[in-house]
């Protein structure tokens, strides 16, 4: 019976492993056949639409079913409680990116944020202060750079990661080096963490499902450019500035 | 003559009051004005997409500038667009703009929409209001709309959803598709998609 279960286990694994090729090598010779121009943005085009399919599979195959799980499961007060756990974790890491950037205010007021979660707000379980009027700001070590005046580097897309650009996968090794949920022990609880994070994440994205698939013509590039014109926002933090588009 | 002329001053009178609405108050007037009719009515929250169509078809697009909307979202393009292509394109962009979002009001139906401080000057004619979309358990949406003002009139001509237009996210898609078939191409693209989901949505509604 044991052994039954782990053989089709591996055969699983070998299967969606092989499906997985297979889905990669007909994008890239769809990506290769179609004559294109180069988007200037998107560098890596064909590879990225590569590992788009993969993650796509991926997606389909457990990503997307274990956050529709959690999502079903997982009463809202619960919900809410894992991401404030997760965002008061990280606004360490945002105080030091706002200091970073010269923001002093901010990163006072995501210090004071830290200490009021974690204090009154039970661990970071409750967002205390942002109801007390200390709003949560979004930073993060690639921000940081981009403020400094690094380029993106090109559009990248990785399976698993999802879209990225050159500069902000680098500066997520950065962003991963500095998180505390890795520093935590033991291992198994690490782990657990983690992966409550990722399932966390990917549950908050299941409302843009339908939206992304009704609206794109090409799923691909509405993700790319969707995520490029995010990161611009972000950078701004909230307030970039119109491209021109006055002559249209 | 007497009920014209009547009618006539009443028009005068009823102008600049329209004109006076200033455009945060249109935008936060008409959202709630929606948001009302879709927490109250089962149907839409169980997924009547055909119904919320028609709810955002009188309420909202009214106050939207579609020409202007899709100009931005063809870009360059758009000046080598006939009248007659340019019409096309305005009339299929908006089919499938409604569609997205009629859906993402749906699913926004038992969140808060909080309206940001607004300032403007007298002489303003292009301004952005923004609000926000607080859902419990989930970091706060952006959504903020471009408005121009135009006969006396604030429209629409941008939605942002999260720091993303969804206007300008299609420029590239659009110019991807004027490069493999030309203005007609690109009509005929956005129309075999409506098609799809129109069928997709027949679909769902029989079950």
């Amino acid at each position: 019976m044991g052994m039954d279960t782990s053989i089709s286990r591996s055969l699983r694994a070998a299967l969606l492993a092989a499906s997985l090729l297979a889905v990669a090598g007909s994008a890239v010779a769809e990506a290769e056949s179609r004559p294109q121009e180069r988007n200037p943005k998107d560098p890596f085009e064909s590879f990225n639409r590569a590992m788009f399919a993969v993650n796509e599979a991926i997606d389909t195959v457990a990503a997307r079913p274990a956050a529709q799980a959690y999502d079903t499961v997982t009463p809202l007060p619960v919900k809410a409680a894992f991401g404030n756990f997760f965002a008061n974790v990280g606004d360490l890491w945002v105080g030091v990116n706002s200091a970073l950037q010269g923001k002093g205010g901010d990163a006072g007021n995501d210090l004071a944020r830290l200490l009021i979660n974690s204090t009154i707000g039970i661990f970071g379980l409750f967002d205390v202060a942002s109801e007390l009027g200390l709003e949560r700001h979004d930073e993060d070590f690639g921000q940081t750079l981009a403020v400094w005046g690094v380029g993106d580097g090109g559009y990248v897309f990785l399976p698993v990661l999802g879209p990225r650009t050159v500069r902000d996968a680098a500066a997520w090794g950065v962003d991963y080096a500095a998180d505390p949920v890795r520093s935590v022990d033991p291992v198994r609880v690490r782990n657990s963490a983690t992966v409550v994070r990722f399932v966390d994440i990917r549950a908050s994205l299941l409302p843009y499902d339908k939206v992304i698939n009704e609206a794109a013509l090409d799923r691909y590039s509405y993700i790319r450019d969707a995520y490029l014109q995010r990161r611009r926002n972000q950078i701004f933090d909230g307030r970039p500035p119109r491209l021109d588009d006055d002559d249209y | 003559m007497k009920k014209l002329l009547a009618l006539a001053a009443a028009a005068c009178l009823a102008l600049p009051v329209l004109a006076q609405q200033a455009p945060n108050e249109m935008v936060q007037h008409v959202t709630d004005e929606v948001l009302d009719v879709v927490r109250k009515d089962r149907d839409i929250q169980s997924g009547g997409t055909a119904k919320v169509m028609e709810l955002v078809d009188q309420k909202v697009l009214p106050h939207f500038n579609f020409t202007r909307m899709t100009a931005l979202a063809v870009g360059k393009d758009w000046r080598k667009a006939s009248p007659q292509q340019q019409q096309q394109l305005a009339d299929q962009f908006k089919t499938l703009l409604v569609r997205t979002y009629a859906n993402a009001l749906t699913s926004y139906s038992n969140q808060k929409v909080v309206y940001k401080p607004f300032k403007m000057k007298p002489e303003d004619t292009d301004v952005l209001v923004r609000t926000e979309i607080q859902q419990p358990g989930n970091k706060p949406v952006g959504l903020d709309y471009n408005l121009e003002l135009k006969n006396s009139e604030w429209k629409v001509y941008d939605v942002t959803v999260a720091g993303i237009s969804l206007v300008t996210n299609y420029r590239d898609q659009f110019a991807q598709e004027v490069r493999n078939g030309g203005i007609d191409g690109l009509i005929a693209s956005i129309a075999a998609k409506n098609r799809s989901l129109e069928a997709n949505q027949a679909k769902s509604e029989k079950k």
